[in-house]
């Protein structure tokens, strides 16, 4: 299986996080995509737009308080 | 109950929910004493802000308004309650500080931020909607440069206290508020409350200030944003935030209706002026630097109490800009455009145009 491709979306302004994981989705239409945020907000933005592109979407918090998404197609 | 009700804001339902509030209490403050279709507005509210400090001296529209207070320190508690109080900065402060500014000038030429904009309409000023056509255009063309890699980079992790300051701030508004203190000979020192006009029109101060704190709270749970709506709905089709500024409008119309503050035309407006173009373009250029900055007047606010020092430094620059716009005959009154509103809005746009192409960044 490939590795998961990953976008980091830390620190960025609304609506970058999920542009920068539109470009991703784009590139890699089917596999792992993990992207990390840092705020819940973006978190609800990449997952909902992810699943309404047919991607399955979860997220675990990382210990440093940022949070990764990981979406699966 | 609590629990329930988080669940509900944090779902579909919760910008729904929020624009409700918003529809429903905006028109209700107007009822109680704010200025005519200015129940809530971000951008006028600052501005009366501004006037009440000093920092301009037109005497109409000088008032703490204690609903941005309410704001920063709604979305402080209720992002310190849910884990979501993360200071922050970083990202070009001082980009952001003069988008704030730009964004204040063109709300000012339109006479209102968004907010208003849309509770213009729901009260029949048909001025409303060369304004939100305005502020259409202007999120279309940032979103052109956000497709095109706009970037105000990074913002980082900072320490705690940092986002203390704006809920100082809004404290320190309050008790000014609350106790009305004069620094200097009275009538020649701050603070300045207006005896007539717009500024002297005011809800009781407790209401405005629970409706801030009420719609504070909201706002963060449920990220309302009236800019970003547009913006969500035309670059990914998802309704999740318009659906908020439908509900918003909905329940404003049904609410204005209710009241008797509906009333339909171009003419006689509260605080409008029926200059088509510049309520336009005010608002082309107000869309374009919200755009830029990543969310409309109200959302600066709640995420500056947040912890979002960026977002704090925009809104000291929406504070600035209002100074500004009053001390060089620049906002509009009812009669028209100030003298040299145009030409500021015109360079406002060419410096959003600049700082869109410019601030491109690899990431």
């Amino acid at each position: 299986m490939a590795e998961a491709v990953i976008v980091d979306a830390r620190g960025l302004s609304c609506p970058q996080p999920v542009v920068e994981t539109k470009k991703a989705i784009k590139k890699t239409p089917y596999g792992e995509i993990h992207v990390l945020v840092d705020t819940m907000t973006s978190v609800m933005n990449v997952s909902r737009f992810a699943k309404s592109n047919g991607w399955m979407a979860e997220y675990e918090e990382l210990p440093e308080g940022s949070f990764k998404i990981i979406l699966r197609k | 109950m609590f629990r329930a009700l988080n669940r509900l804001l944090m779902s579909r339902t919760g910008p729904i929910l929020t624009g409700v509030a918003v529809g429903i209490l905006a028109p209700l403050l107007t009822f109680w004493g704010n200025p005519g279709n200015m129940g809530i507005c971000v951008a006028c509210f600052t501005r009366d802000i501004a006037g009440a400090l000093g920092l301009h001296r037109a005497a109409t529209v000088q008032y703490v308004r204690p609903e941005l207070a309410g704001f920063m320190l709604g979305s402080f508690v209720s992002s310190l309650m849910y884990g979501e109080y993360k200071p922050r900065t970083g990202s070009s402060p001082i980009i952001r500080f003069f988008l704030g500014f730009f964004a204040m000038i063109g709300a000012l030429v339109f006479l209102g931020c968004p907010w208003r904009a849309y509770i213009r309409l729901s009260a029949g000023d048909l001025n409303a909607i060369p304004g939100i056509e305005g502020l259409a255009i202007g999120i279309v063309i940032g979103i052109g440069f956000l497709w095109r890699g706009f970037n105000l980079g990074r913002n980082f992790p900072a320490k705690r206290a940092l986002g203390y300051v704006m809920p100082a701030i809004a404290v320190m508004l309050i008790v000014f508020v609350l106790l009305r203190p004069s620094f200097g000979p009275e009538g020649s020192s701050a603070i300045f409350f207006s005896k007539e006009g717009p500024g002297s029109m005011a809800a009781p101060v407790a209401l405005s200030l629970a409706v801030g704190l009420l719609i504070g709270w909201l706002a963060q749970r449920s990220r309302f944003c009236t800019v970003g709506a547009l913006r969500d709905l035309i670059m990914f089709k998802d309704f999740h935030l318009f659906n908020g500024i439908l509900a918003f409008i909905v329940a404003a119309f049904i609410t204005n209706l209710f009241l008797g503050q509906f009333k339909l035309g171009f003419e006689g407006q509260p605080i409008a002026h029926t200059k088509a173009l510049w309520n336009a373009m005010g608002m082309v250029l107000s869309g374009l630097a919200f755009t830029l900055a990543g969310g409309c007047p109200g959302r600066q606010f709640i995420m500056s109490g947040e912890g979002d020092g960026d977002a704090a430094v925009f809104v000291l620059g929406m504070l600035f800009g209002a100074a500004i716009a009053h001390n060089f005959n620049l906002a509009s009154s009812p009669a028209g455009p100030g003298a040299y509103g145009p030409a500021a809005t015109v360079v406002g746009i060419v410096f959003c145009l600049f700082v869109g192409f410019l601030m491109r960044e690899k990431i």
